[in-house]
């Protein structure tokens, strides 16, 4: 009996450690099959997709160009989730933490770029940490629904940016122009972060994300307060007892998660386009979580996963383009994605019981 | 004189937009009172609204009959449905990521269908207004309650209909039962899978109803993610209804009069930005949930999925 048992084990875990890419198996067939009901060939769609992400080194740069926010992204819903938290608000906390890194920047544009540069992203993760940090503030005093409120807060954050960039914030040389499309003024250059990559738009923000993602990794298993974190996600009441601040830990992995949103609003900003603009924010906040949960929501894990999406994401725009198969497909597929990584949760449950939790 | 009679004609074109801007929320939310009086939470409401908009403007830009359209948006909401109980309660996965995956999954799906099936934006003739016969002959209030078409009709009647469904009927027995202690429901022989199987496909094709209300009732297009969250202001809403059809009622009438105000505060060019006057229903949703926190009648296992003990 003890025999089949260890036996056992390995096989299980070779499954579940597949489960991530027979999620992405299944929604890639399901999506296949809804691409035939619609007339389109998906061998030839996918097969544009992936040319498009990986095929030259155009597609490779902005793959990891499009990486870097689902990381920023990933590894903050990492940290709020290991709190048994759900930050759907990525979306608000990367344009309220792009608006006020853009604020910054062309406020104290005279400063030297190496204070320049710092405060602005500094102005940006701020940003998110209190548009993440009250949901986890609501969530804690209040008991107030944080999937809800955060994707409220969303909302808030869409129509300060569409107010901001139409008034206050709008570039002066649109309304000289007479143009008045809604963006600001351009950065200066002091606060453009490197170009890795000549003649691309691939980023030193990349970089940036790799390091805070192995950061976060030592801050959640290497340190007292990402310990507290991860125990009152696993068990609110037992870390009650053991005298842990719940409420204040339930607060703090959404301002952190927040933090790191607003933080590639600002590399975004930086980064890419020097200047802010509508619809700078395209869905990265919900890329990010599907990239999180790939990544089993440990932040080494999302390195990899938010390249995938990244290069998901970069293909289906190059697919619309060239076959005019709507992106929108990604979105089906990330949500596919979602459900059967969610729903293979119980192979996990189910046969990995008898084995003691790892350190992870 | 002439300045209180426009006043007076303004508040009376502010309730019945906020009349008739409620139905959307009342289909949903009545929806996902089902769903969470079994002890579900369904957060992907919002994804199912949007097929059911994009089914039923389909079906009707198609030239067939207008109930075509929302028996169309019934079914693709039943569906959608189906699928997070499958997720949910027979995979027993998190809820609110199933919801969430749920929600992209029908908002990409419909956006997917609508830029290859129709392209762009188009028009199509909706329900029609049916004033009703006498009262809407009503001085004021006829107008404000008896002039609109059929759906919003529909959406007022679910409510008494709900509330008999949940506490009058053994079915609403059992959902009750189930939401609040599966073990002993369970224990007297209730399938508590299958009465949450039940909630969630009714649930579901209530808020693809919602859809339809808004693709073919009140808006008469279909645009990429229309909806703008409706879906999950319906979800809120269930949580200020206390869980209850009557208290829904009056949470999607508070939101759809802030709506409607802030409507005609856009059509009688009061210079307040625009955006801040759209912020409203969302910053009243966060504080309508600060304001409904605990109470008696909420599904004592929500969102946990149930399983059989050995």
């Amino acid at each position: 009996m003890s025999a089949r048992i260890k036996k056992a084990i390995p096989l299980n875990r070779l499954i579940e450690s597949l489960l991530p890419a027979l999620a992405v198996l299944g929604a890639l067939l399901v999506g296949a099959f809804l691409l035939l009901l619609l007339d389109v060939n998906p061998f030839e769609a996918y097969g544009s997709l992936v040319r498009g992400a990986l095929g030259n080194v155009s597609g490779i740069t902005q793959t990891l160009t499009t990486a870097t926010p689902l990381l920023l992204v990933g590894i903050g819903i990492c940290i709020a989730f290991r709190c048994d938290m759900f930050n759907m608000g990525g979306e608000g906390q990367i344009i309220v933490g792009a608006l006020s890194a853009t604020a910054l920047s062309l406020t104290f544009s005279d400063l030297p770029s190496w204070i320049l540069l710092p405060l602005t992203l500094l102005a940006g993760a701020l940003a998110g940490l209190v548009w993440g940090g009250i949901p986890g503030w609501l969530k804690a005093r209040m008991a107030v629904n944080e999937t809800l409120s955060t994707v409220m807060m969303n909302q808030i954050a869409l129509q300060l940016m569409t107010f901001l960039l139409q008034g206050p914030m709008l570039d002066p040389e649109q309304i000289a122009a007479g143009t008045n499309i809604p963006q600001s003024a351009a950065l200066p250059t002091s606060v453009w972060l490197v170009r890795l990559v000549p003649r691309t738009l691939f980023h030193a923000g990349a970089i940036l994300a790799v390091v805070l993602a192995i950061a976060v990794f030592f801050f959640l298993w290497r340190t007292t307060i990402g310990y507290r974190i991860r125990a009152v996600g696993k068990n609110p009441h037992a870390s009650h007892y053991a005298g842990i601040s719940v409420s204040r830990y339930v607060i703090l992995s959404m301002a952190l998660s927040g933090m790191f949103c607003g933080l590639a609003g600002a590399v975004e900003v930086t980064g890419i386009y020097h200047r802010m603009i509508e619809g700078l924010s395209s869905g990265y906040g919900f890329s990010g979580i599907v990239a999180a949960l790939f990544g089993k929501l440990h932040p080494l894990g999302v390195i990899p996963a938010s390249v995938l999406f990244g290069a998901l994401l970069v293909g289906a725009d190059k697919m619309q383009r060239a076959m005019q198969i709507p992106s929108a497909l990604v979105l089906v597929l990330e949500g596919l994605i979602m459900l059967f990584v969610v729903a293979s949760d119980l192979y996990v449950r189910k046969y990995s019981r008898r084995r003691v939790e790892d350190t992870t | 004189m002439l300045d209180e009679l426009f006043a007076l004609t303004t508040l009376i074109g502010i309730l019945h937009s906020g009349v008739r801007l409620a139905t959307p929320y009342l289909f949903a939310a009545l929806g996902e009172t089902f769903v969470q009086r079994s002890g579900v939470l369904n957060q992907g409401v919002d994804g199912i609204m949007l097929m059911g908009a994009f089914f039923a403007f389909y079906e009707v830009f198609q030239g067939y009959n207008l109930w075509i359209g929302v028996l169309a948006a019934l079914v693709s909401g039943v569906l959608m449905g189906l699928l997070m109980a499958i997720i949910s309660v027979t995979m027993q996965g998190e809820q609110r990521i199933s919801g969430i995956g749920l929600y992209l999954f029908g908002r990409g799906l419909s956006s997917l269908l609508f830029k290859t099936l129709i392209g762009s934006v188009e028009g199509v003739s909706g329900f029609a207004k049916m004033s009703l016969p006498f009262l809407s002959a009503l001085p004021g209030i006829g107008y404000i309650f008896f002039d609109h078409n059929i759906l919003v009709y529909i959406s007022y009647l679910l409510v008494p209909v709900t509330w008999l469904l949940i506490n009058r009927t053994t079915f609403g027995l059992q959902i009750r039962a189930v939401g609040h202690n599966p073990e002993a429901a369970d224990a007297l022989g209730v399938n508590v899978n299958a009465i949450r199987y039940a909630t969630l496909m009714i649930g579901g094709g209530l808020a693809g109803v919602a859809g339809a209300s808004l693709s073919i009732g009140q808006l008469n297009i279909f645009q990429e993610n229309m909806t703008n969250g409706i879906g999950f202001i319906a979800v809120a809403l269930v949580y200020f209804g206390n869980w209850r059809a009557v208290g829904v009622l009056g949470g999607a009438l508070l939101f759809s009069l802030v709506n409607a105000l802030q409507l005609w505060v856009q059509v009688l060019d009061i210079s307040i930005p625009l955006d801040l006057v759209v912020m409203m229903p969302y910053i009243l949703t966060i504080c309508v949930l600060i304001f409904t926190v605990q109470k008696v009648q909420r599904p004592a296992v929500l969102a946990k999925p149930y399983e059989r003990g050995e």
